[in-house]
């Protein structure tokens, strides 16, 4: 296991408010739906979108006689989960029930696991944002308590007058991944879910959607005066509703119970909800005594055994992790960070990258700057996914390779890209269709190049001086009379050569 | 001959219907005959279809013109508890709280029994839940004992006792958490079997006690219930506690059995508590029966028993309290209407006070205490730790022996209402039952004789899925008497 690296704290400082210093501890509780087509305890279809009670049968509707089974493939996607983010899996996990009533949950327990959890402990490496987006921002480890499976509840709609009850979302894999109180900042908590959604969707284990409620996050949040070791008492802070919403709320609720400290009242233990629209975080008044789960062994499932092989093969599953691949991008391809920092994590852009630089990788950066500008840029305009894209990976690199060897210049090369981009035509096609091809031959180039001289004199004598930007007004005019085609590299070295 | 068919046996009645001599209709006409004539001084049922009896039957006969007969229950009318569930057709659990729910779909064992051919017939009255002893936990009417009327039939599954021993049907489905088939099979004078958990499965029985719960066969004989619980055995890929293994053919191993000198062991904690000695007579003359027969009877020890009634009461109990909770005037559960709620909560409330009767109350009470903060390690772990030792001193004893004999219940049947206002001296009815459920075992309760014209039972609890031995043992016992042929006067 590698080491934990300890946070520098981050406190806050109200002018006017005294001098104590304070500072906040944040755990999180993130649960995310595990993509599976059918539900955690049966067969039953799952899925999102659909028309209200369509994805039921009598063990998503608690009907009497009703038995859950136990889908293996949600096992599958937890254990993938738990071994990506560095837990350990016990051999044996059980199931529990948790008891409580409300009119989400069909049959008024949750099924989930209490003191034997499926996954424990665990590590997820974290980048905090740095001062310019140029250079890579500070890692960290956060350490997980623990991640277990139970069964998503149905949604409640409330109209004026009743309230509607739609159990598609019910009995939906969902895992909680639960973390130390190990954070201290809104900027660490949004860190920590960027990190989690990254190596979820990059193992397939869900595309953590917070709008389809595919990745939701509660925070607790204490606050203490620095250096006191005990934990101040905690806000459990709902509605975070987007990742944005994670650290806006975290931020908000900090500076108010910094402010209620500092004013000498007492935080009491309760739960409160982030408003997103007033920006602002709100009491829940439940009665937090009235909870009593009532857990007991569940009775209908078997305890589950989780073996080597099944480890294993789970752990061959588990592609490279965005910061491994970061830090391999970094050292087989000499990527700036900014680059990495738009690949990495997004897997399927990586991937196209690499199925090109692989290949040349003393091309890679340029490969990687097509990438990450002009091919993200025409996705995005085209409204496409990079599924959808025309230029594979192999005719960008035929196009990188005909740039690199001077045959277009890098200008002439994007418009290429473009042409490329809507016609799907590869790129020397686009050159031989367009002429532009720079096939001139240097006596051509010369003869330009003198003209511009004899046309600009002033300039070729600001040059001889010991202006060196001087050049750039005849090196001007030799790309204009080349129609753009000449290699500026040539025409830079000829220049020099004819005025000296 | 006719008139007799409703009290033949599902062997026999096989062997007519597939020589022609009868057909599946015929039978079924005489069920639903004889139901007709006594079920208003039994009410065995809660509801019956005749009209779907009769399709069924004739789709039987059609089948076995056409030689596609697909087994020895085709055209039998198979009685079934009404806590299973059977598509299209209430599932009441005997409670208001169901009083108008259809279910959509059919339970394993339901299944099964359809496609072994069989005629499902009606719905059949319990304690409410399954949770009680006398069948007086019925929301909708109390049972009668055929053999007399002024008592009760046992519980939970009386109606499937009093239906098989009344003619009402010629098997019936029962479903023991802690005696509810052994017991009432006592009273009625019939042949019950709780199978071992997990050789049956459970997927469609409303659950009591899950831990605890299994659906097992009643009949007028050893031979029929073997029939039966063939029918419905066998592993289930949507309940998990569902054992996988084979299913012997238990009429031919319990044939092959027969000869067989058994060592039976006698549990002295079951001997030596204060028995009604006149229910204890035929229990006595039973097991010398076996002794001359040339078994061993050998005295064992179960220490642990003592506890059984206190382990069960909490286990079951808390596992019901969670179970029952999904009957929350919500979806399809009776909802309290005509008051103006003013949350869920009262929604819950209201539903829940009006939907379930005093029994299954205090049971959800008990269970919730059980399990609250603060009393889970004191109660119910205490009592899983107990549940332990109890299935260790029956491991032990199978060490020495192959099956025990016990009393199914400590008295015959008793009067109606007696015990209604003592809940604990009706639990205490359950003594000798409910070691078997926690530990997991299965039983047999059979007759073996009357005290006052009440009929006895005899309890042989047999290895874990062993049913085939205990049916052996039993039928020896059976062939050397004529119980099977005793019917109560209606």
């Amino acid at each position: 296991m590698p080491t934990i690296l300890r946070t520098n704290t981050q406190s806050y400082n109200f002018e006017g408010l005294g001098k104590m210093e304070y500072e906040a501890v944040i755990g999180l509780e993130v649960h995310v739906q595990i993509k599976a087509e059918s539900k955690i305890f049966t067969r039953c279809r799952a899925g999102f979108g659909y028309e209200p009670n369509t994805l039921v049968d009598p063990v998503i509707m608690g009907l009497p006689g009703a038995l859950p089974v136990m889908n293996k493939k949600a096992l599958d996607g937890i254990i993938k989960a738990g071994l990506a983010l560095n837990c350990r899996i016990p051999e044996v996990c059980k199931w529990d029930r948790k008891n409580y009533f409300y009119p989400d949950s069909p049959n008024n327990y949750q099924i989930t696991q209490y003191d034997q959890p499926i996954c424990e402990g665990g590590l997820v490496e974290i980048e905090l944002s740095s001062d310019s987006r140029a250079s890579m921002g500070e890692h960290k480890r956060i350490q997980l308590t623990r991640i277990h499976l139970e069964n998503d509840v149905g949604k409640l709609n409330h109209f004026s007058e009743d309230s509607l009850v739609d159990y598609n979302r019910a009995g939906t894999s969902l895992m909680e991944i639960v973390t130390e109180p190990d954070m201290h900042s809104g900027e660490e908590a949004f860190a920590l879910l960027t990190a989690v959604r990254q190596i979820m969707v990059y193992c397939g284990i869900s595309d953590c959607d917070m709008e389809k409620g595919q990745m939701r996050a509660d925070a607790n949040i204490s606050v203490r005066p620095v250096g006191q070791k005990e934990l101040g008492s905690k806000i459990e802070l709902k509605n975070l509703n987007s990742i944005t919403g994670v650290k806006n709320g975290i931020e908000y609720e900090i500076k108010r119970q910094t402010r209620e400290l500092k004013k000498g009242n007492t935080i009491v233990q309760a739960t409160w909800r982030w408003d997103a629209e007033q920006g602002r975080t709100e009491s829940m008044r439940e009665k937090e005594d009235a909870h009593d789960y009532r857990y007991l062994p569940d009775p209908d499932l078997m305890p589950v055994r989780v073996d080597e092989e099944w480890k294993n093969r789970i752990q061959s599953e588990i592609p490279e992790l965005p910061f491994d691949k970061q830090r391999r991008f970094f050292e087989e391809y000499d990527l700036p960070y900014t680059i990495t920092s738009v690949l990495v994590p997004d897997r399927d852009l990586s991937d196209y990258f690499e199925a090109a630089a692989k290949q040349s990788p003393k091309m890679a950066q340029a490969i990687g700057n097509y990438v990450t500008n002009d091919l993200l840029r025409e996705l995005s305009e085209a409204g496409q996914s990079l599924a959808d894209c025309k230029v594979t990976a192999e005719h960008l690199l035929s196009l990188v390779s005909t740039v690199d060897k001077g045959t277009i210049t890098k200008q002439i090369g994007k418009d290429v890209f473009l042409e490329m981009f809507k016609s799907g035509e590869l790129a020397d096609a686009v050159i031989e269709r367009k002429g532009l091809k720079s096939d001139f031959d240097d006596d051509q180039v010369k003869a330009w190049c003198q003209e511009a001289i004899d046309e600009n004199s002033k300039s070729a004598e600001n040059f001889k001086s010991g202006n060196e930007k001087a050049l750039n007004a005849l090196l001007g005019p030799v790309m204009k009379k080349s129609r753009g085609k000449a290699n500026p590299q040539t025409v830079n070295k000829l220049l020099r050569e004819l005025i000296r | 001959m006719s008139e007799e068919l409703y009290y033949k046996s599902a062997r026999e009645l096989s062997g007519l219907l597939k020589a022609g001599e009868v057909s599946a209709v015929e039978l079924t006409q005489s069920i639903i005959g004889r139901t007709k004539a006594v079920e208003e001084r039994v009410g065995a049922f809660n509801s019956y279809d005749e009209g779907d009896a009769v399709s069924q039957a004739e789709a039987s006969d059609q089948r076995r013109a056409a030689g596609e007969t697909v087994g020895a229950l085709d055209g039998i009318p198979v009685g079934i508890k009404d806590v299973l569930a059977v598509k299209d057709q209430p599932l009441t659990c005997s409670s208001k709280m169901l009083e108008n729910f259809i279910s959509p779909y059919d339970a394993t064992c339901i299944q099964k029994l359809k496609q072994s051919g069989a005629v499902l017939w009606g719905r059949l009255n319990m304690d409410e839940f399954a949770m009680g002893s006398s069948t007086e936990n019925s929301a909708t009417h109390p049972t009668s004992n055929p053999w007399n009327l002024n008592c009760v039939p046992g519980g939970s599954s009386g109606g499937s006792a009093a239906a098989v021993a009344a003619g009402e049907a010629v098997l019936t489905l029962g479903s023991d958490t802690g005696g509810s088939i052994r017991q009432p099979a006592s009273y009625c004078g019939v042949v019950g079997l709780k199978p071992t958990y997990g050789r049956v499965s459970r997927f469609g029985l409303a659950a009591f006690a899950s831990s605890l719960d299994q659906v097992g066969p009643m009949a007028r004989s050893v031979e029929d219930a073997a029939l039966l619980l063939q029918a419905i055995s066998g592993h289930d890929l949507r309940d998990s506690t569902s054992f996988r293994a084979e299913v012997p053919d238990f009429s031919k191993s319990f044939e092959s059995l027969k000869g067989k000198k058994w060592k039976l062991g006698l549990p002295k904690e079951y001997f030596e508590k204060a028995l009604d000695s006149a229910a204890m007579e035929p229990v006595q003359q039973a097991i010398d029966f076996y002794r001359e027969l040339g078994c061993e009877i050998k005295e064992v020890s179960l220490p642990h028993t003592e506890y059984a009634v206190a382990v069960y009461y909490i286990i079951a109990t808390a596992e019901a309290s969670s179970n029952l909770a999904r009957y929350d005037g919500i979806r399809y559960t009776h909802r309290a209407e005509n008051f103006d709620p003013k949350d869920s909560v009262d929604v819950y409330n209201q539903s829940r006070a009006e939907g379930f009767g005093e029994e299954v109350k205090r049971r959800i009470i008990l269970g919730t205490y059980a399990l609250s903060s603060g009393y889970y390690d004191a109660y119910f772990l205490k009592a899983q730790k107990a549940r332990t030792l109890i299935r260790q001193d029956f491991e032990k004893a199978y060490e020495e022996v192959d099956a025990l004999l016990t009393p199914t219940s400590p008295s015959p049947a008793f009067e109606k209402g007696a015990k209604m206002e003592d809940p604990l001296s009706m639990y205490l009815s359950d003594i000798y039952t409910i070691s078997a459920n926690l530990a997991g075992i299965p039983g047999m309760s059979l007759p073996c004789g009357y005290s006052d014209g009440m009929p006895v039972g005899l309890q042989i609890l047999g290895k874990p899925f062993r049913e085939e031995e205990m049916l052996a043992i039993g039928q020896v016992f059976e062939d050397a008497h004529d119980f099977k042929n005793q019917h109560p006067e209606l």
